[in-house]
């Protein structure tokens, strides 16, 4: 039983033995949008942008593994709709002010925003106030950006070997804080690590890079998000 | 404010074609004579603040929140700032030549969008004439061929700014210590197509304000006039320069005030008045003191201010222009719009130079190098001229800033021009048409910014009050802005 096929929105797909949904979509050049998976880490499960329907139920195709016969939703109007809400959630959450953002044209957020045609999100913002700790020389954090996707907590401890972040905290007051002390120049935090790379959003940035990179060649200004899976292209 | 001294206060509401949202009070004394007449502005959101905190390296782009009319002028004034927190104030060629073909892109955008869609209907119709025809749309009933020359003419400053900013609003191109793209080829020939017809197109505009000024001069230099000091950056050997040089403040005769004042060193030479019924603070010279100190800024101190222009045919206009009032300082405030489409055919001049730079090709985009941790930058944006003050912290965020925009500095000549309008036309204890039209066309003169002036995060309207001595609203008129930009 190493290969075996699963169908997804009607379309027959082989999967392999110990694949999740999501990587046997994305080997049939098929795109299940994700903030919190990054290739290179453990399945995590915490965003749930890449929620599917199989088998009827809805789970997430980033840790759901694939199981012969299994019949996955990816397209339908109803997962479309509640992965829309859960990212208008996340902007309306955070302060997102994409105009003068330096991570814009290479966000994740801000590009499944624009994948998923969201203009306005249909809640109201909450503008929280979040802090910037900006105390290490080469490193920026910037709360405001967070999305809480875990992706720097698990490259630093995964990749880094490190344990530089963690949460703090439950619910709404969850957030992301240094392990060692209350700002990220406590910690051995360096600008090289993984982790300051695993930002989907502008929330832990190298400093003074900012725009270097101008308009239009920037990674989502040609393409949308998820385009290079569906075009069967390296990522 | 005080009702108890015997003076009443008449307030000019919505002035139709000024951006942003301002009012003006026109305030009576017990005889029901004009005492004196202010522009306030209503919303204030404390722009200053919500940059503190912020990592230096976004100010040129956040600061283009500031406005929707003129992003491009902040954002390469604090473009101009953060160079020298990285210690890259000394900009490669191309670097240079892309950030000034953005700024007389916006600058040729700017003048040409307010002279064709909120200041031309004024000058061909005459701002006497009736009201329905006097508006951009009867403009292009009556001239279709220069209304369209307008909307081109806008368009091409547009493209000019978003083959170098990246985008026409909002863009990213000057970054710290740089630039974040070149012109290509394609650009460049793109840009050249269409050139020669903008310049001819700039100097027919030049035409219709000059003709304008001249042909109505007895009715024109009275108008909201009055002598001024004029104060301006001009380049180190007395050339009008538009994006960097030296402070120079000419008195109303044209007597140097001060000049070769470095941008850094602005705080020598100009200190804020804050009062208490506007939330615009009020810049003056310091030498002279707040009462006296007050100066012009914008297209018509900078022709005063400038020894001569360095392109052939706005330096044939500016002396035309100076001849009028015999090499001495034009103190007529409808003057405004022939200095400003001088700047418009200067503008299209210094694009056409750049165009045919290579430099604009190179690849050498940015440079650093010693940093400093406070920066003060000085642009002479369409509107005038424009300064950004920045401290920053160890930790590379922004500790404190000091913006003072055009329209501020602008504050208390458009309340000068407003009081000499509302002297003339208020009769009574009702604001009529007459006085609505002609304090809107004294304003428009100076082209405002109020969306700057005030920081507020959009376009707002402007509402005039006409209030007795004893502080009761007498009348309240005003349009609804109609246009945006
Ligand atoms: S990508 Fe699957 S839960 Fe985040
Ligand atoms: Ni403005």
């Amino acid at each position: 039983m190493s290969q075996f096929t699963i169908t997804i929105d009607g379309r027959e797909v082989e999967a392999k033995a110990g694949q999740t949904i999501l990587e046997a979509a994305e080997e049939a050049g098929i795109y299940i949008p994700r903030l919190c998976h990054k290739p290179g880490l453990e399945p995590f499960g915490g965003c749930r942008v890449c929620t599917v329907t199989a088998n009827g139920r809805p789970c997430s195709a980033c840790t759901q593994p694939a199981a012969p016969g299994m019949i996955v939703m990816n397209e339908t109007e109803q997962v479309k709709d509640f992965r829309k809400t859960l990212v208008e959630m996340m902007f309306v959450e955070g302060n997102h002010f994409c105009m003068f953002c330096e991570k814009s044209g290479n966000c994740e957020l801000q590009a499944m925003g624009y994948r998923m045609g969201i203009d306005v999100p249909r809640f109201p913002f909450l503008f929280p106030k979040r802090n910037v700790d900006a105390s290490h020389p080469d490193i920026l954090v910037d709360h405001n950006r967070c999305i809480l996707c875990a992706r720097c907590i698990r490259t630093s401890r995964d990749v880094d070997g490190k344990q530089v972040f963690d949460f703090v905290g439950r619910g709404a007051n969850k957030r992301v804080a240094v392990r060692s002390g209350t700002r990220l120049a406590d910690s051995d935090a360096d600008v090289s690590d993984a982790a300051v790379e695993a930002c989907p959003v502008g929330a832990l940035l190298k400093k003074r890079v900012g725009y270097a990179t101008p308009i239009g060649e920037r990674l989502y200004d040609k393409a949308p998000i998820g385009s290079e899976i569906e075009n069967g292209e390296e990522s | 404010m005080s009702t108890s001294n015997g003076m009443k206060r008449v307030v000019i509401e919505p002035v139709t074609r000024v951006e942003g949202h301002g009012k003006v009070t026109i305030l009576l004394d017990d005889q029901g004579q004009v005492h004196q007449a202010r522009l306030h502005i209503v919303e204030f959101r404390g722009f200053e603040r919500f940059i503190q905190g912020r990592p230096f390296w976004e100010m040129p782009v956040a600061v283009q929140r500031l406005c929707g009319i003129c992003p491009v002028s902040h954002h390469l004034c604090a473009a101009k700032a953060v160079d020298r927190i990285v210690g890259g104030e000394n900009l490669t060629p191309t670097a240079m030549k892309m950030r000034r073909l953005m700024h007389y892109g916006q600058m040729f955008q700017s003048h040409a969008l307010h002279f064709f869609h909120l200041a031309s209907p004024d000058l061909l119709f005459g701002f006497g004439s009736d009201v329905a025809q006097r508006n951009v749309l009867g403009v292009a009933a009556a001239h279709p061929e220069l209304a369209k020359q307008g909307i081109l003419m806008r368009k091409y400053g547009q493209e000019v700014i978003r083959l170098t900013a990246g985008k026409k609003v909002h863009g990213t191109g000057a970054i710290p210590g740089g630039i974040n793209k070149n012109l290509s080829i394609e650009e460049r020939d793109f840009l050249l197509e269409d050139l020669d017809q903008m310049v001819a197109w700039a100097e027919g505009a030049l035409k219709i304000a000059k003709d304008y000024t001249v042909e109505n001069l007895d009715a024109v230099a009275g108008f909201g006039s009055f002598d001024s000091n004029h104060m301006s950056l001009v380049r180190a050997d007395g050339a009008m320069d538009l994006y960097d040089g030296v402070l120079r403040a000419v008195d109303k005769d044209g007597n140097v005030i001060f000049d070769g004042v470095d941008q850094q060193d602005y705080l020598d030479v100009i200190s804020e008045e804050v009062r208490p019924w506007s939330y615009m603070k009020f810049p003056f010279i310091k030498s002279i003191g707040p009462e006296n100190g007050w100066y012009r800024v914008g297209p018509l101190s900078r022709i005063n201010a400038c020894d001569f222009i360095d392109t052939p045919l706005a330096e044939t206009a500016r002396q035309d222009f100076m001849s009028l009032t015999d090499g001495k300082p034009n103190n007529i405030t409808m003057a405004y719009h022939w200095a400003r489409m001088i700047e418009v055919v200067h503008s299209i001049e210094k694009i056409k130079e750049l165009l045919h730079d290579e430099d604009l090709q190179g690849e050498n985009l940015v440079v650093k190098g010693k940093g400093r941790r406070e920066a003060v930058a000085i642009l002479e944006a369409p509107r005038g001229t424009l300064f950004h003050h920045y401290k920053v912290g160890e930790d590379d965020l922004v500790e404190q800033a000091n913006l003072i925009v055009s329209t501020t500095s602008n504050n208390e000549p458009m309340n000068r021009a407003v009081e000499g309008v509302a002297r003339e036309y208020l009769s009574g204890q009702e604001i009529t048409e007459g006085l609505l039209n002609h304090v809107e066309v004294a304003i428009r003169a100076y082209d405002p910014c109020l969306s700057c002036a005030t920081h507020a995060m959009g376009r707002m309207p402007l509402v005039i009050d006409l209030v007795d001595a004893d502080g009761n609203l007498l009348d309240r008129k005003g349009k609804d802005t109609g246009d945006a930009c």
